[in-house]
């Protein structure tokens, strides 16, 4: 293989497990700190126990996300050099400011929350709580926006042989950028959510700490419709930016080949990239592609067919990881739903909760499909419509990506089966110390 | 103008991330030689506990900052060191988890691979800086598309490695400092009489780096054009002499003040030398990496200047506070959360 495909590689490989961790982080901090509030403002003790248990769980979580995220700061400039060059002059200063403006805070009043249990009164704990998860989400929007630029690159010059900035309120206000924010924060809580409900209808069913995780359930099942509608609500408007900024990708989503006007939607449909058609179509709705990508019946959405092979992302990958994604968007509401309906008398429903633990990895599936999605769809561009990947990766040689590609998945699936461990030994553990 | 203000505060970040980092690696790196019991290797594991992710994040400032003002530097810099950086990477992976996760299951077995993590964890990062540091200061072979035409084992030359080894020594003396501060009884006495031990090999390394970067290296030539530059030189004797007239009267604080003030000048010492080059070519000073042919556009330094100027000040007034309320010596069980 050559220096190309390892460091894409490695870049998928680090990037889609820092984001086993990010989705987590995001969504959970801020219900820990919700929770530490109703602790200040009621004074009851299961809001402290609550707050601790799922916390142990989050600073194990947390941890690796860190640990993971260094990693990538400086993957651009060890695997894609020539990018780092190229739009270093935008891109580096979105991922500075991130740094300065976001992980200082947060890593800084982790230790404050995690060493200030019994040093700081709870009115400052819980402010501490709330630091860390505004700044948390703080750092998604820096870094959403440095993707959003490659997404849907603004405000730059070509000057001196590179991308020169010229107008940075451009670069921040990017409706690319604020639309992922949208989606990746209402998915994260989706995660958080999914992963309280579950760990919480182990112990319901257990007949354990009943109270303790009757209200967390009820909690996360709150927040998580709110999060849902808003996940499956915005990535419709997501799609439309979509199709209307990078025509190819849209395409590939739907394994769309040949152009067309009032163009259907096929429920079933199986791509063959090499024959550039679909082996298998069928199950129509007439009108709905259209009215997705447009929203209008009659619209015409571009197919795959009318760009050069060369402009072309990989289609199977690209459409099956959509399909995932809103397969699981369509599933998630469904199952909170019945949970909403039934949600005083759930330890009647032994079934439901069974599926509920089952449930856990489905958004953490669709984290990873809709960053393949995003990502995978945008080749053969690292920054759309500017500059190839091929073209920014860095003159190292092979064997030296090859190497650090092996180490780190190795190294990454050790930590990961030693954090999975952790975290499933406390979770049945339940609030015992707390 | 704006290079050299970025060029300067470029270097305080590095300067400031072996401050701060420096403690908790050196803590790191003594563990086998300090903890003498289970409660005494927690006692050390807490020491730097509540801070050491807070003082990592000064490394990711430094790259991002790099990244942000000379982005054709840090291109140049991470994918030419690219073997040296993945190891520091790891190591600091490695040593991240083992905070978390080193206490959270009984068993020897598990405590000993996390210990083995925290001390290789601790002593390679610190080992690896100080190596590519001297690199820095001296110059690589970078050829005319700024490509470093050197690998792995050209870094450890003898003058790489007696960087590492000086980096390696300042950072134990560091930690052993900040454990005096922090620990209790006989660990604490040993953490003191560890320093003690120590001050002598630091200073004797420093000065055969010094002589040795006077001889292979041109980072005194700005200091012979001006000499009142050299008062940072001087500045870091003063913290590294303090830092012991201090550890002798049992002053631990101000001992590692003096301390903290050594590694910084010694860092800033070498920054300073290196102005206006941020990597230097041996094959050909044409081809070194300037602030002049490195830099970013004039508008993104000018951001980026209102927002370290805004962010940085904030930062250090909420990690001082932090420093302050979390540094109490460690007197029991109750202390520890690791
Ligand atoms: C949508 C959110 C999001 C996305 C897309 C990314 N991250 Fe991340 N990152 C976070 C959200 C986040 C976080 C929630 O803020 C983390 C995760 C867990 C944590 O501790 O903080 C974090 C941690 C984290 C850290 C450690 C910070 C510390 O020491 O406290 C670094 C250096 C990065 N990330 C860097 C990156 C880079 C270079 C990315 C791009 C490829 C990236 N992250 C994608
Ligand atoms: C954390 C969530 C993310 C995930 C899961 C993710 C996933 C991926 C995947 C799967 C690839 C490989 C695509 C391919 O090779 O076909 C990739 C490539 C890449 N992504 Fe992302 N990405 C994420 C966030 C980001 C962000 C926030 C940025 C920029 C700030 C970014 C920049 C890149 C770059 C530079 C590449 C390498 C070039 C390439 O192979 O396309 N990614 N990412
Ligand atoms: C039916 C509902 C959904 C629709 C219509 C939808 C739509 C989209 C679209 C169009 C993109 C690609 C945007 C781009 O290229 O930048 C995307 C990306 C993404 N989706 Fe979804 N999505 C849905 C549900 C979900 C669910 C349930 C999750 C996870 C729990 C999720 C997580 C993501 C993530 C992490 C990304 C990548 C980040 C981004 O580009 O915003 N999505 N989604």
């Amino acid at each position: 293989m050559d220096v190309l495909m390892l460091s894409r590689l490695q870049f998928a490989a680090a990037t889609m497990f820092h984001f086993l961790f990010v989705p987590l982080t995001l969504g959970i901090s801020v219900l820990i700190a919700c929770m530490e509030t109703a602790y200040v403002r009621t004074g009851k003790d299961v809001y402290k126990r609550m707050a601790r248990f799922w916390g142990k769980l989050f600073l194990i979580n947390f941890t690796l996300g860190v640990v993971t995220g260094i990693t990538l700061e400086f993957q651009f400039g060890t695997n894609w050099s020539r990018y780092s060059a190229y739009v270093g002059d935008i891109f580096g200063s979105l991922l500075a400011i991130e740094a300065t403006a976001a992980f200082f805070l947060e890593s800084t009043f982790i230790g404050v929350w995690h060493f200030g249990w019994d040093k700081l009164s709870p009115r400052a704990h819980a402010l501490s709580a709330w630091l860390v998860a505004g700044a948390s989400n703080l750092s998604a929007v820096w870094i959403l926006i440095a993707n959003g630029f490659m997404q849907n690159p603004m405000g730059y010059e070509l000057r001196n042989g590179r991308a020169e900035l010229t107008d940075f309120v451009a670069i921040i206000t990017n409706p690319w950028a604020w639309n992922q924010f949208v989606h990746v924060v209402s998915a994260s809580f989706c995660v958080a959510t999914f992963f309280i409900m579950g760990i919480s209808a182990w112990h319901l069913l257990r007949r354990q700490n009943e109270e303790f995780f009757q209200k967390s359930f009820r909690l996360a099942l709150y927040v998580g419709l709110a999060s849902t509608a808003i996940v499956v609500a915005q990535g419709h408007i997501h799609g439309n930016l979509v199709a209307k900024l990078q025509p190819a990708k849209l395409a590939a989503m739907e394994s769309h080949w040949e152009t067309r006007k009032s163009a259907p939607m096929y429920l079933l449909q199986i791509p063959d990239e090499k024959g550039e058609k679909n082996l298998v179509q069928a199950l129509p709705v007439p009108r709905l592609l259209s009215i997705l990508a447009f929203s209008d019946p009659d619209a015409e959405v571009k197919g795959l067919l009318d760009f050069p092979a060369s402009d072309r992302p990989p289609v199977t990958i690209t459409f099956l990881a959509f399909r995932l994604m809103v397969g699981i968007g369509m599933l998630m509401p469904l199952l909170m739903l019945f949970g909403l309906f039934k949600r005083d008398a759930l330890a009647k429903y032994p079934l439901y909760l069974k599926a509920m633990i089952w449930a856990m990895p489905l958004p953490y599936l669709g984290m990873q499909a809709g960053w393949a999605v995003t990502e995978v769809g945008r080749q053969p561009w690292i920054v759309y419509g500017l500059m190839r990947t091929s073209d920014a990766v860095s003159p190292i040689a092979a064997s030296q990506a090859g190497a650090s590609l092996v180490a780190m998945v190795l190294l990454y699936t050790l930590l990961g089966a030693a954090g999975a461990y952790l975290m499933f030994t406390f979770a049945r553990k339940g609030p015992v110390d707390a | 103008m704006l290079e050299t203000i970025w060029f300067l505060l470029w270097g305080v970040l590095w300067a400031v991330y072996f401050v701060l980092d420096g403690f908790d690696l050196g803590i790191g790196t003594l563990m086998p030689f300090l903890a003498k019991n289970e409660y005494e290797k927690r006692v050390m594991y807490n020491a730097g506990g509540p801070f050491w992710d807070g003082n990592e994040v000064w490394l990711l400032s430094a790259g991002g900052v790099t990244f942000a003002a000379f982005p054709q530097a840090y291109a140049t810099m991470f994918s030419g060191l690219y073997s040296a950086l993945m190891l520091l990477l790891f190591a600091l992976i490695l040593r991240g988890v083992s905070f978390e996760f080193r206490g959270k299951v009984e068993n020897d077995t598990w405590k000993s691979v996390w210990d083995a993590c925290q001390v290789a964890g601790s002593f390679l990062p610190a080992l690896l800086l100080g190596v590519a540091f001297a690199n820095l200061f001296h110059g690589l072979p970078l050829n005319e598309a700024h490509v470093n035409t050197g690998g792995l084992f050209d870094l450890l030359n003898p003058y790489g490695l007696l960087g590492g080894v000086l980096f390696v020594a300042m950072f134990c003396l560091h930690g052993a400092l900040w454990l005096s501060i922090r620990a209790t009884g006989e660990l604490k006495d040993r953490a003191m009489a560890t320093a003690c031990k120590l001050w002598p090999a630091v200073l004797v390394l420093v000065l055969a780096f010094l002589a040795y970067s006077f001889v292979h290296t041109q980072l005194f030539g700005n200091y012979l054009k001006n000499p009142p530059l050299l008062l940072i030189l001087v500045a870091a004797v003063a913290g590294l002499l303090l830092s012991r007239v201090y550890l002798a009267k049992g002053q631990a604080w101000k001992a590692w003040g003096g301390s903290a003030v050594f590694i910084a000048c010694v860092a800033l010492f070498g920054v300073v030398g290196l102005y206006p080059a941020i990597l230097i070519s041996t094959l050909n000073p044409a081809w070194s990496l300037t602030i002049h042919n490195a830099a970013s556009s004039t508008l993104t330094l000018k951001i980026m200047l209102g927002v370290a100027l805004v962010f940085v000040p904030l930062v250090i007034g909420y990690q001082i506070w932090s420093i302050l309320t979390f540094s109490k010596p460690i007197q029991s069980e109750h202390d520890l959360e690791y």
